[in-house]
């Protein structure tokens, strides 16, 4: 694992570098100090660039970015934070759950400058190898996931969902929508529907979430 | 996706005054939709207006003791409102039904109204479609047609509008506030919001130009029993086959919406009069109508039987 850290990043390097030359990023346009500045500029289908900063994991990074990159590709490809995973790009399938002010969402339909100063918790935020967070032991420990490709957003949405459970709000699960819900394994599996696991972890993923949340599932 | 210029609205006035002057400006709140469809370059606008910093995130009592909802109130906010899960207790669980709880902690109650059809061939670029370029035809008509609206259809469109949300706030009788680009402002029925595809489904609803959207407001609660129930393919996390907004009293009279079967919520307050007496008239009269094709027909069953279990629902509550 260390290993492949050490090389990952040198590797994504070259990458975004090649990406850049490709997309002529000397030729595109800055937006300015005023992003509404930029609607005044000439070609309209030039790329169009905005400064932001995000808030990652306690750090905050200041970016230049085309106005089209997305949250996702934000943490992925330009602050080289991979553990948040691309899976559908579409809303689909909750690979990419990021935390984001508080609430869990999926990067991949957010627009990086829609998050200018925003907070952001990846998978690297919640914990590390040596310091897991409870929900990464505990998916570790009931082996809740097979190929983990879904496991980061697996883990960064139960994080959040267990605070929405928290937090009172409500669920599809529960059977009078006036009422506090309480963790049951109904509503954790409802709470869950927005994360996809193709290899079917479901039952070790929710073994994993119930007993984070002291629930027999 | 093609490149677009941004900006952030600084007030509803300048963001729909910039909406109408700017061309191809759009709109941009949770991003939800649009940025999935930006993706696919089914919509390029060549600007955004991101409205996110308006104030518009409030759920307000109204003086005759309704609520007034912002048209930046998220899905996830709305649904857990004491108000909303007390009074309106249809809508909490319409918008619980609804996307994926990522989606909801994004998508915004103006958003959610005026998200475009999940028609398959409205979203593929290389079949025809007059919704995505008027003239082209329609894939779907001869194509599989399980999804899509079997009433308010015609010869050039048979999209369905795909909110759960939408079809509680028209039976609750929601009126939608906006304001326009020269500044002054509206209030219209939800149920006017809309258009019938006809031969312009392009044109999905009754906003002029730069018309922003600015609340949704609950008239006071109707009392009664809510009941809000989807049929999908999966438990969770699918758009309706059918769906029923009902709203029964103890006389068993009442409202219902159907979801799932129109290119809008679906209501006819005529058809409704006979809810205490006749429920399957109810349905008769709301699909009296149809066109289907084999591949949906079972919607006009499904109906029936979704009413029926709702009302069931409604029944078993009390």
């Amino acid at each position: 694992m260390n290993e492949s850290d050490a090389i990952d990043p040198s590797r994504r390097d070259a990458l975004v570098f090649g990406r850049d030359l490709l997309l002529g990023g000397a030729a595109a346009r800055w937006a300015g100090p005023s992003p509404a500045q930029a609607a005044t500029a000439n070609d309209p289908q030039a790329p169009v660039t905005v400064k932001l900063t995000l808030r990652v994991n306690g750090t905050a990074k200041s970016l230049a970015l085309d106005t089209r990159t997305t949250l996702l590709d934000a943490l992925r490809e330009h602050l080289h934070l991979t553990g948040t995973k691309k899976g559908c790009d579409h809303g689909q399938c909750g690979a990419c759950t990021v935390i984001a002010g508080g609430r869990r969402i999926n990067a991949c339909l957010s627009l990086a400058v829609m998050h200018d100063g925003d907070e952001i918790t990846t998978i690297e935020g919640l914990g590390a190898p040596g310091h897991l967070h409870p929900m990464q032991a505990a998916f570790v420990r009931h082996d809740a996931y097979q190929c983990g490709y879904c496991t980061p957003g697996q883990i960064c949405s139960s994080v959040a969902m267990l605070e929405e459970l928290r937090r009172g709000i409500p669920s599809h699960a529960g059977a009078d929508v006036a009422a506090a819900p309480t963790a049951t394994p109904d509503e954790l599996r409802e709470r869950m529907s927005g994360n996809i696991c193709r290899c079917g972890a479901y039952s070790n993923i929710i073994d994993a979430i119930g007993e984070v949340a002291g629930v027999r599932t | 996706m093609k490149p677009f210029t941004y900006e952030r609205a600084t007030s509803t006035a300048q963001a729909a005054a910039r909406a109408a002057s700017v061309p191809g400006a759009k709109f941009v709140a949770g991003g939800t939709n649009l940025l999935d469809l930006m993706k696919i370059e089914i919509e390029t606008p060549a600007h955004l207006i991101d409205v996110n910093g308006l104030d518009l995130a409030k759920i307000e009592p109204t003086p005759d003791g309704g609520l007034r909802v912002g048209a930046l109130v998220r899905n996830t906010d709305l649904a857990a409102d004491a108000r909303v899960r007390r009074d309106y207790p249809v809508l909490a669980r319409a918008l619980l039904a609804g996307a994926s709880p990522q989606l909801r902690n994004r998508a915004t109650t103006a958003g959610n109204l005026l998200q475009r059809t999940r028609c398959p061939y409205f979203y593929d670029p290389d079949q025809p479609c007059n919704k995505r370029e008027p003239g082209s035809g329609c894939a779907a008509l001869a194509g599989y047609r399980r999804m899509h609206a079997i009433v308010g259809t015609s010869d050039a469109c048979i999209a369905a509008h795909p909110s759960d949300m939408a079809v509680a706030m028209r039976v609750l009788d929601a009126q939608v506030e906006t304001i326009r680009a020269d500044g002054t402002t509206r209030s219209l029925p939800l149920a006017d919001l809309h258009r019938l595809p006809g031969s312009t489904p392009h044109l999905e609803t009754t906003l002029d130009a730069g018309e922003l959207v600015t609340a949704v407001v609950l008239p006071p609660p109707p009392g009664g029993v809510h009941v809000y129930r989807k049929v999908r393919d999966r438990a969770s996390y699918a758009f309706a086959l059918v769906s029923v907004a009902l709203v029964r009293q103890a006389d068993g009279s009442g409202r219902v919406a159907l979801g799932g079967v129109a290119p809008k919520p679906w209501r006819s307050e005529e058809a409704e009069r006979a809810l205490a007496s006749d429920p399957q008239a109810v349905v008769d009269g709301l699909l009296k109508d149809a066109r289907t094709s084999p591949d949906n027909a079972f919607k006009l069953t499904l109906a029936r039987r979704t009413l029926d279990a709702a009302i069931a629902d409604a029944r078993s509550s009390r």
